[in-house]
């Protein structure tokens, strides 16, 4: 079978959902760039999950559970999105083939670990990256991963065991697609809205959310002691925070990114500042991950209170900018 | 972050792979670089792909000494954990484990055979023989 979309650009992302969400309306004529769809949906935050374990380590995001993105672009663009899971991998298969014979740019969720395009070392059991489709050829699908460069290929038997892998956050073959969109332009009132709830989020009482779980986080790392269980430890949070889909420093300069669009959409200068502010809270974030992984290397003794000092700073740094936010917006 | 501060030291997890890095370039607005990954990222990666590895190589040496099964070999070169598999298979956590002993994996019903082989995407005569 061989069917293309040739309409469809891929554009480069740094994370999968946002990317994912953005250039999907994008090509149905939306303006929207992926760091205003990040923030357009209030995707950052932080969550200390001890009780869910990824590799034996607790699970540490910095941005809101998968499918949150989507969803938030139902409402400010008035996105006719469909969303469908499957029982049966044929029949999922099936539908997709459907679809894109319908001429539709289609979404999956699927596994990392399954992807033959996806770097050996960088293939783990993580069950909630976002893809598009828009195309096949022959047996091999035509997929635009928004974390990737450029465009891949996927072989059927592949993509399907991606789609239909088991555990923590099993896809059960999802696969989204628009129906069409209400409006194509960001409206500033929808801008305001998202950020009040970010803020939200971050300062909000919960104690493993927001500020208060990075709180919490530290503590956690200053009772660390020596071992090599440590090490790991440290290094397990540093790669939640640099290498996974969960992503920390960056995720900060992705919704940086957005404050500069905000700006001027809303025409307030103010946010532009703040967009200052939280690139330089960005590149705390990184040198935390420096200290970490020199650490790791041995090239600095290992002291789990300086990082957990490191952390604290780090909460304390996004309060007060958070706080800020909170007025700018108000 | 600064558009000449983005990492480009190279990371050999990455491949021929680039991450797309938001930073700010000269007239201070917020643009995608791609970046071909820094030593950060490549020492806590390697610092996990090299904790599963040594996993991996302990179970090998248990299955050729003949105290555990080939399945345990196969489930940490899949890179998973009892916790996991149990999840992808659907059997119990301590009957996996039971499965570990090499007696009980040599009279394994063809049945549960093939479902630890579809939960590991192997064949069931991949996951029998000897690592």
């Amino acid at each position: 079978m061989n069917t293309l979309v040739t309409s469809f650009k891929h554009r480069h992302a740094a994370h999968c959902e946002s990317g994912a969400a953005a250039n999907l309306l994008t090509h149905h004529g939306a303006t929207l760039s992926e760091a205003m769809a990040f923030g357009l949906s209030s995707a950052l935050s932080f969550a200390y999950l001890p009780i869910i374990k990824i590799t034996g380590f607790p699970l540490i995001a910095y941005r809101m559970p998968p499918k949150f993105i989507l969803r938030g672009m139902r409402k400010p663009f008035q996105a006719r999105f469909r969303f469908q899971t499957f029982r049966t991998p044929e029949a999922g298969m099936q539908r997709l083939d459907e679809l894109l014979i319908q001429g539709q740019v289609v979404g999956l969720q699927t596994s990392v670990f399954w992807l033959p395009y996806f770097p050996e070392d960088m293939r783990f059991h993580f069950n909630a990256h976002n893809l598009l489709v828009y195309g096949k050829d022959g047996d091999d699908y035509l997929i635009s991963d928004p974390v990737t460069d450029l465009p891949q290929r996927c072989a059927g038997a592949d993509l399907q065991r991606a789609r239909f892998a088991k555990g923590a956050l099993a896809p059960k073959g999802l696969l989204y697609f628009l129906e069409g969109l209400g409006r194509t332009e960001v409206a500033a009132q929808a801008i305001q809205k998202a950020i009040k709830k970010t803020v939200r989020i971050m300062l909000g009482p919960i104690p493993f959310v927001g500020v208060r779980g990075m709180r919490m986080l530290a503590n956690k790392v200053a009772k660390l002691d020596t071992s090599e269980y440590s090490l790991n430890y440290v290094g397990h949070i540093v790669r939640m925070q640099e290498e996974i889909g969960t992503g920390g420093a960056g995720f900060r300069f992705i919704y940086a990114a957005f404050l500069q669009e905000a700006a001027q959409i809303t025409g307030l200068n103010e946010l532009a500042l703040l967009s200052e502010r939280l690139n330089q809270i960005g590149d705390g974030w990184r040198e935390f991950a420096l200290k970490a992984a020199r650490m790791i290397r041995g090239r600095e003794p290992f002291e789990p209170r300086t990082l957990a000092d490191m952390l604290r700073l780090q909460a304390q740094s996004e309060t007060e900018f958070f706080r800020a936010l909170k007025v700018a917006v108000a | 972050m600064d558009v000449n501060d983005v990492p480009q030291e190279g990371n050999c997890t990455l491949g021929t792979h680039r991450k797309a890095l938001y930073a700010k370039d000269a007239a201070g607005k917020m643009v995608i670089v791609p970046s071909c990954g820094s030593e950060v990222d490549e020492t806590v990666t390697m610092q996990a792909v090299q904790r599963m590895q040594a996993l991996t190589d302990a179970a090998k040496a248990r299955v050729l000494a003949g105290q555990s099964a080939p399945l345990e070999y196969w489930m940490c070169e899949r890179r998973m954990d009892v916790a996991l598999l149990s999840q992808v298979s659907g059997i119990w956590q301590w009957r996996i484990r039971r499965h570990f002993n090499p007696q009980r994996f040599a009279k394994l019903s063809p049945r549960l055979l093939a479902r630890y082989a579809e939960a590991l995407g192997l064949t069931p005569e991949q996951l029998q023989a000897r690592p």
